[in-house]
This record gives structure tokens, C-alpha cells and sequence, in this order.
């Protein structure tokens, strides 16, 4: 299966998983990581996301999220659990 | 290893796996107690290699390497496995098959790992772990499908069930008799962007065809989570968890260490019975076996905190207190990864130095190595319960706290508070502008800890403490011992023996320095070869007291202690101890783990003066509260 996404499509749904309330609950739409304040470099953010399985497609759900900002969140991708700062999951689209 | 010999050759198996893949109970069950760790040269990551036979006989090293998503290398140990499974690691032998543990309930990431080690060209062997669970559940697997996609064998197994086990053993033979020409590429690149999708979308088409997911995921862990999680709760439960495992670690483990100091205290009477009186009846008494009786009583603490650390990693909460702390620790600067490293060093700072490796960033990782012999140490426990049960009394408050138990609570809570502390001063003055790293970690299903590889985990570590115990303990207790005797008092001499030894010299010399603190110089002697190990500080006092027998020794150091001490030197004292520069072997490792001398004397320094201070503090509002 491949997977056609073009900037136009991501440009319209803007609803990044950092800025998500919690129950939220969509469709990775795109990986877009060259986001300001992130530690690692858009390249390296990427491929770390992908790592956890935050792939194109994927189903994400907002589980829990901390005390502190709301942050960090405990997102289902899939069928796996991952904690992630919101910082982050801005390099994220869902829809 | 290069024989040539093929029938005497050993055959190499290399684990590999994700995180939380169940990696570790599978190594235990195959290799059971015989298991050796160490370090990898040069670098802090832990190596466990363990042996196994197989049913025909061949001799098989299994190499459990450090748990992983990809091959990328993010992190130190990361890298070893990379290098490992490349057949690129110094001194390593290239495994001629790689055991490649899937979590059955969890495929997807490990599918795309698996893929990715199958482009390196090394044999592999894919394990079904947790299969049972995975069954319970309602995932079933066609697994010869699932082979057959993948073009690598996969069998199913039960870390916990010996038939598994055994079917394990017996493919290991299978396929060492049949071995395929190895043919690994030196070509091996690191995937790229485009290439990580492609594999990711074969696992996950892989998955679609081969596996079918039961209609309701887990619920249990996503109602436990809803409590354990939540962001008021989840941080009451965290606190009420080390709260218990203080509690338990001073009042659990009394009967067991008064068994121990019984046992030592008997064997120092018969040595003094059967030896006639001298220098060598001195001794094995008071130098050896009351030096070393003195630390080994700590054994079933450090048991107990170890068991505790084990059991939350298995269940699968330790990523649970990582997600909690992570911005109340972000507030001090530190990353929330920090968080087990941290906790690790409750038990001994040497094992969570070596976790921070699991920080992929240097910066982070640097600061939380440089905090983590703020943490209470189990050696610490010694001096901390000698001072308290000599001088804070044992009644309950509010009915039923423990007030020994709640003094014990605040000494961590005052290290905890230092560190955090410590690690903001750090990033403000050095890393002012620079962002933390990505915070990225897998909450795992909750899991009922496997009883055996929980025990073979306590008893490895509790093997490390007595190997310690025998080496810098025991040479640090001889040392005193000598310096305590010699030169030994001139005949007609009044007062103790001590006070003409090498030992009061020492002291002495040092009491101007120490005063301030409301410390004599018999502190002074003792926190010397506590610099070795701190645990010995107890033995030394003991001995510097000049206070003879084992059991009699253990009770009654605190007596001694309680009629020469004010209140406010033992106060000073536990001051010290929360800071107190760290042992010679946490020393060394921060320099290997930093590779620079450098950070090593800072570390030094800092706690030397944060000791200094908050003993001069402490005495001296002590003093003014007439407590001197």
C-alpha cells in the first residue's frame, strides 16, 4: 500500500496531536517536524516518531495527560501506549 | 573466540528485542543463575552474557543486549547492540545467530526491528514471546505465515513455561547443525527516512495478514492507568509507593539483620575463645570480622530495595513514575528518563550512573550523573539507622508512624530535594539556552512480575554487594584496623590503646577543620575510609571506639555513641551523610561514564562543600536551639 500525501492535504486539516485535549481521539495525517523548540532536528525527531509507530495512518487516542500544562500525554497509536511531551507531538498532524 | 575446532566451538546467541519484550525473563529462564555481569569496555553499559547447554550437548553463550526500536544508535548501549549484531564490537563475537523477542501482543514495532536486523544479513530467529498472554486476549497468530512473509523461522514461547524454554534450546541445535553461510554485508547503512516507512508499512501489512486482533484491547491497563495516571492521584500513589518501600526497608528487614549481627557476634566470641589473646586474635575479631559483620548486616536492606525496584520494573510501572515526574523533574531541569536512573541510585549510585546510558542526550545525561550520588544510597543506610536508633527515639507519632521511620523519610526527602536543587543550579549556570531533549517512552501493558526472574535479579545484585563486601569493604577494614592499632600504646600508658595509633594522629590532624561541625576527631578518622565505601564509616567508628565483639559491637557502638555524641553532632553527622562525597567506586565510575577527570573532581568538590555546609548549618542551629 503507498501512501500519497501532499503538503496541500496536511495544509488543510492544521489540528496538531501537541495541541490536542485529552480524549481526543483521530488519524495521523502527516509527520511535519521541523517544529520550533524541539531538542532533536527535524530529521532525527522523524525517524524517532516513526520508531514509537507514529506513522501515517496510524489511529491516536489521548489517554492521560500530566499535572503540569497538561503535559506529558499518554497517546494510544495503535494498540501500543506511548508518552510523549506536547512539545513533540507537534511535529504530529491528525485529523 | 576463534577455534577452529567446529565440534568443541561455542555457538553465540545474541538477544535482541524491544524494550519491554520480555527480554530479560527469557534470559533468565535459559540460562538461569549462570550469568555473569560486567561492562562493556570503555563505556558503562551493562553486559550480561549467560551459558546454556543444549539437548545435544553443544556449549551456547547467550549475550543479552540492551533493548532497542532500530538499529539507529541513539544512545550508548543503543550502539552496542548495533555494533554487536554487525559483528563491529571490539572483543565481542559476531553472534552466529541473533534471537530476535517479539512481544506477541505487541508486534508492530518489533515487526519493523525485525525487518531492519534481517538487512544486516545475520541469522535470525524469531521468538514469540508472551504468547499465553497474547492467546488470553484473543490475538492468535498463524505463525508459519507470519514466517513465511518475514523469510525468517519464528517460533512461539513462554518465558516462563520449561517446554518453551526447551523447544528454544532444541532450534538453537537445529540450526547450528545446519548452519547457513553468514553473509553480512559490510555494506550495512542506517535506514533512511523513505526506508523506515517502507519496512514499517511491510510490518504493519505483515500484521494484516498474519495476525487477528481481538475486538476489545486491554482494558485493565487502561482502567488501572485512568487511576495510576491521573494526574492527582497518580502522584499520591507514586508517594504512598516510596513511602511504604522506606517503611519497609527499615522495619522489615530488622529481624533478618539482627540474625546476621547475632551470627557475626557469635562468631567473634569463638574466635576469642579459641585464639589466645594478641594482635592476631585482635585481629580476626575486631578488624575482620566485626568490620565486615558490620556491613554484610545490610545485605537484606539492599535485598528488599532491590526487590522493590524490580518488582515496579516488571509490572511495568517504572515507565508510569517516568511519565508523572517528567515535568516536575523538567521544572529541576532534569529529563524524565532521569527518573529510574534516580530511583536506581536509592539502592547504589553505581547502577544508576550506569542507567543513565538510557538518556539518549549527553547534557541530560551528564546532570543526572552528576546528582545521582545525591540520591540515598543504600550504604548510607548503615549510618543512618547507627545515628538514629542511638539518638531518635522509637515511639509512633499520629499513632502509628514509625517517628525512627519518618526521620529516615526526611533524610531522603532532603536528598531528593538537594538533587533536584542541584541539577537546577547545573542547567541555569551551564546549559541556560539550550532545550531538553524529546521525551519518548512506551507505557507497557501491566504484567504480573515472573516470580523466578525477579528472584535471579535480586540475587545477582545481592552477589555484586557481599563480591563488594569482600574486596574494598573488607581491604578498607583491615586498613583501619591496622591504623587503629599501631603503634600500639606503651606499657603503663592510661586511656584507650587508640589514642596513641596512627588513627588519632590522623584525627587530630584533621579535628581543627572537622570542629566547626561539632565533630572529633574520631568522625574525622572514620569519615576518611568512608570515602572507600560509605557503609564502612559504621565499622569505623566502631573500631576507632575501640569497642570490642560483634553483636555486642552492633548495639553497642549506638550506646557508645549516644553517651559521647550531643544530639547535635549526630544531626551534623546525618547532615553530612546526605551529601557526603561519594565512595571511591562511585568516583571512578563517573570518570569512565564521563570519560574526563574532570567531572569526577567537580562532582567531588561540589558534595564535599554542600556537606560542609549543611553540616555547619545544621550543628550550629542545633547548638542554638540547645541541643549541643
Amino acid at each position: 500500500m503507498t501512501v500519497h500525501q501532499t503538503a496541500s492535504e496536511t495544509s488543510i486539516h492544521e489540528l496538531r496531536l501537541g495541541n490536542a485535549p485529552r480524549g481526543f481521539i483521530g488519524t495521523i495525517v502527516a509527520l511535519q517536524p521541523d517544529i520550533a523548540g524541539a531538542a532533536e532536528s527535524g530529521h532525527e525527531l522523524e525517524r524517532h516518531l516513526l520508531e514509537m509507530g507514529f506513522t501515517e495512518g496510524a489511529r491516536v487516542e489521548i489517554l492521560h495527560q500530566g499535572a503540569i500544562q497538561r503535559d506529558p500525554i499518554a497517546v494510544r497509536v495503535d494498540n501500543i501506549t506511548i508518552a510523549v511531551r506536547r512539545r513533540e507531538a507537534m511535529a504530529v498532524v491528525v485529523k | 573466540m576463534t577455534h577452529t575446532d567446529v565440534t568443541t566451538e561455542r555457538f553465540h546467541l545474541a538477544l535482541v528485542g524491544a524494550p519491554n519484550s520480555g527480554k530479560t525473563s527469557l534470559f533468565n529462564a535459559l540460562t538461569g543463575s549462570r550469568q555473569k555481569v560486567a561492562n562493556y569496555a570503555g563505556v558503562t553499559v551493562e553486559r550480561k552474557a549467560g551459558a546454556f547447554v543444549t539437548p545435544a550437548g553443544r556449549q551456547v553463550t547467550l549475550l543479552d543486549l540492551p533493548g532497542t526500536y532500530s538499529l539507529r544508535g541513539r544512545s550508548p548501549d543503543e550502539e552496542i547492540t548495533r555494533d554487536v549484531v554487525l559483528g563491529k564490537r571490539p572483543g565481542e563475537a559476531a553472534p552466529d545467530l541473533v534471537l530476535c523477542i517479539a512481544d506477541a501482543t505487541n508486534l508492530r514495532l518489533t515487526l519493523r526491528l525485525i525487518l531492519e536486523l534481517k538487512r544486516t544479513g545475520r541469522p535470525l530467529l524469531v521468538v514469540l514471546n508472551m504468547f499465553d498472554i497474547a492467546q488470553r486476549r484473543g490475538v492468535s497468530i498463524d505463525v508459519d505465515a507470519m514466517s513465511a512473509a518475514l523469510g525468517v523461522p519464528v517460533i512461539t514461547s513462554i518465558a516462563v513455561k520449561k517446554a518453551g524454554v526447551e523447544e528454544l534450546r532444541k532450534r538453537t541445535d537445529e540450526f547450528a547443525a545446519n548452519m547457513p553461510a553468514v553473509t553480512t554485508g559490510d555494506g550495512w547503512k542506517p535506514l533512511g527516512l523513505s526506508e523506515m516507512k517502507v519496512l514499517q508499512r511491510e510490518a504493519d501489512r505483515i500484521i494484516r495478514e498474519t495476525v487477528t486482533m481481538p475486538t476489545k484491547p486491554d482494558t485493565l491497563t487502561t482502567r488501572v492507568d485512568a487511576v495510576v495516571l491521573h494526574p492527582v492521584a497518580g502522584l499520591a500513589i507514586l508517594a504512598l509507593i516510596l513511602f511504604v518501600m522506606f517503611q519497609a526497608v527499615f522495619s522489615w528487614a530488622q529481624p533478618l539483620m539482627e540474625l546476621l549481627s547475632d551470627s557475626f557476634g557469635a562468631l567473634g566470641t569463638l574466635v576469642a575463645q579459641v585464639l589466645p589473646e594478641g594482635i592476631l586474635q585482635s585481629f580476626l575479631q575486631n578488624g575482620l570480622i566485626a568490620g565486615v559483620g558490620s556491613v554484610l548486616v545490610f545485605l537484606p536492606q539492599i535485598i528488599i530495595i532491590f526487590l522493590f525496584i524490580l518488582l515496579l520494573e516488571d509490572f511495568g510501572y517504572m515507565a508510569r513514575a517516568a511519565f508523572l515526574m517528567d515535568r516536575i523533574m523538567g521544572g529541576a531541569g532534569l529529563h524524565g528518563r532521569a527518573f529510574i536512573p534516580l530511583l536506581s541510585s536509592f539502592a547504589c549510585a553505581i547502577p544508576g550512573i550506569m542507567a543513565t546510558r538510557v538518556i539518549d542526550n549527553r547534557r541530560d545525561r551528564l546532570t543526572t550523573i552528576l546528582i545521582a550520588p545525591l540520591m540515598t544510597c543504600s550504604a548510607r543506610i548503615p549510618v543512618y539507622t547507627l545515628i538514629i536508633s542511638a539518638f531518635i527515639p522509637a515511639e509512633n507519632v499520629w499513632g502509628w508512624v514509625n517517628l525512627q521511620g519518618l526521620v529516615m523519610f526526611g533524610l531522603y526527602i532532603a536528598g531528593i530535594g538537594s538533587a533536584l536543587a542541584a541539577s537546577f543550579v547545573i542547567k541555569f549556570f551551564m546549559w541556560r539556552d539550550y532545550q531538553p531533549a524529546p521525551f519518548m517512552l512506551e507505557l507497557p501493558d501491566y504484567k504480573l512480575p515472573r516470580i523466578k526472574s525477579i528472584a535471579i535479579g535480586v540475587y545477582t545484585r545481592a552477589k555484586m554487594f557481599l563480591q563488594r563486601a569482600g574486596t574494598t569493604i573488607l581491604s578498607m577494614m583491615i586498613l583501619i584496623w591496622f591504623l587503629a592499632s599501631f603503634p600500639q600504646a606503651p606499657a603503663g600508658a592510661e586511656g584507650p590503646a587508640i589514642n596513641y595509633s596512627l588513627a588519632a594522629m590522623i584525627g587530630k590532624f584533621l579535628e581543627p577543620f572537622f570542629a566547626p561541625l561539632g565533630f572529633n576527631w574520631q568522625i574525622a578518622v572514620a569519615l576518611i575510609p568512608g570515602m572507600a565505601a560509605r557503609e564502612v564509616a559504621v565499622g569505623a567508628l566502631g573500631t576507632v571506639y575501640a569497642i570490642e565483639g560483634g553483636k555486642e559491637a552492633a548495639d553497642a557502638i549506638g550506646q557508645a555513641l549516644a553517651s559521647k555524641w550531643s544530639l547535635a553532632t549526630a544531626l551534623s553527622f546525618l547532615a553530612w551523610f546526605i551529601f557526603a562525597p561519594q565512595c571511591a567506586s562511585t568516583l571512578a565510575v563517573i570518570r569512565r561514564e564521563t570519560g574526563s577527570t574532570k567531572w569526577m573532581v567537580v562532582t567531588f568538590l561540589y558534595m564535599f562543600a554542600l556537606a560542609y555546609v549543611a553540616s555547619l548549618i545544621t550543628y550550629t542551629i542545633a547548638k542554638a536551639a540547645g541541643l549541643g
